[in-house]
């Protein structure tokens, strides 16, 4: 694992014409977690994307070292594909290598369905399918916006088991999620608390 | 990795292609090609020189058409399903992404319809010489033809009813090649053609950027 760190100054959010929330500090090292917490629409996504540079913040700066990986409820998985190609595209890009591969879609228990058409699987199968893709980019800064979303019990384990083993081996890892998530050692950020 | 984009791209373009939002390329543009060189001589009638005269219009303006028909698949579904996204978190901008996936299309489309040239040419009775000026001209337009599809499909990919917008859009775009690529064919030289491999050039190296900005801007709003 690279090394790897995240600061948010003041960052603050719009969206249109609404300020979602503003003065967000935070300030993770490598083996910490972050859970974000709020009701639906305070801008829990949102800060999600700022903090993997996809969104610009209204005002604040962040500062990022260390790759970022995202998981949200697009899995960007190709839906014609088998579940194999598909997330071998991904492979492909990230420079995994096929033993790796392997290991990470056993972890996620999906290698029974590499043949499957990823159109086929369910809500919780493309969620575990996503998870294997984000385990093989190697990211170090791992974000994700409700991850437990679809999810079944024995899912939402194994979930905490991968983000708990992600913080172990030195990574960082930031939780948006509005259910309960059993995360190591972390820093809750309710955001009602920063709304504008 | 510029590799496996175009791997994929390709996948999800070429006909019989499996991968993509939907059943991956299809043949329709082609057949969509030939089949309005089939219909014109029944349209106007079988006067060969009336055909031969305007023959080769027809032929661009199919062109044309045939190049937009595979629109909505160009980018929609890849902004849906945040793969510009990961793309973006790995470190690929939209503009590579958006220049493989212009040469993709082009190979999609523009190979075949410059085989379908030839029956489509004997179809409109069009001679050797214009059948020459025809194919090179479509040689140096097709690529300028890609180029406004990807364009035009990632400024429309988030908005609603974009077809219908698309639409609109293609034409002002679509008249200069059109003007000096099918206008080659009544001029004795070849500076037509150039002309439109110019804009062809032009209009490739724009699409990335403008296509990218708009992108970015979906992913904003």
């Amino acid at each position: 694992m690279q090394a790897c760190h995240l600061v948010a100054n003041q960052i603050a959010c719009r969206r249109g014409e609404r300020l979602l929330f503003r003065a967000i500090d935070l300030d993770l090292a490598a083996g910490s977690a972050c859970h974000i917490t709020g009701p639906n629409g305070i801008g829990k996504t949102s800060l999600i994307r700022i903090l993997g540079g996809l969104l610009r913040p209204f005002s604040g700066t962040l500062e990022r070292t260390g790759n970022a990986g995202l998981l949200d409820e697009k899995p960007a998985l190709d839906p014609q594909l088998p579940l194999g190609k598909a997330l071998d595209f991904w492979a492909g890009l990230d420079g995994v290598d096929s033993a790796a591969k392997g290991t990470s879609i056993t972890r996620v228990g999906m290698a029974d369905l590499l043949d499957v058409p990823v159109r086929f699987l369910s809500t919780g199968q493309k969620k575990r399918a996503a998870l294997a893709r984000l385990l093989g980019q190697n990211a170090a800064v791992w974000l994700l916006d409700e991850p437990l979303n679809g999810l079944d019990r024995e899912g939402v384990a194994l979930c905490e088991s991968l983000v708990a083993a992600h913080c172990a081996a030195g990574g960082i890892a930031v939780v948006a999620s509005h259910q309960p998530i059993a995360l190591p050692d972390h820093v809750t950020l309710n955001l009602p608390e920063f709304a504008a | 990795m510029i590799g496996q984009l175009l791997r994929r791209d390709l996948a999800m373009l070429l006909p019989g292609g499996k991968a993509g939002g939907r059943q991956g390329g299809t043949m329709l543009p082609l057949l969509f090609f030939l089949a309005v060189a089939m219909l014109y001589p029944f349209a106007v009638g079988p006067d060969a020189q009336l055909l031969a005269r305007t023959g080769g219009g027809v032929i661009w303006v199919a062109a044309l058409l045939a190049a937009i028909l595979p629109l909505d698949r160009l980018v929609a579904p890849d902004l849906e399903q945040g793969v510009f996204d990961q793309l973006a978190l790995r470190g690929i901008s939209e503009e590579i992404a958006l220049s493989v996936r212009m040469l993709a299309h082009w190979l999609s489309f523009a190979p075949l319809l410059l085989l379908a040239t030839v029956p489509a040419a004997a179809l409109l009775s069009l001679d050797g010489l214009a059948l020459r000026t025809v194919l090179l001209g479509l040689l140096a337009g097709t690529p300028g033809l890609a180029a406004i599809g990807v364009m035009i499909a990632a400024l429309t990919a988030s908005l609603r009813g974009g077809a219908a917008l698309s639409g609109l859009m293609l034409i002002p775009l679509a008249v200069p090649i059109l003007i000096f690529g099918a206008g080659s064919l009544s001029r004795a030289d070849d500076s037509g053609i150039l002309l439109a491999g110019a804009i062809s050039l032009v209009l490739a190296a724009i699409t990335p950027f403008a296509g990218g900005a708009a992108i970015r801007a979906a992913r904003e709003g």
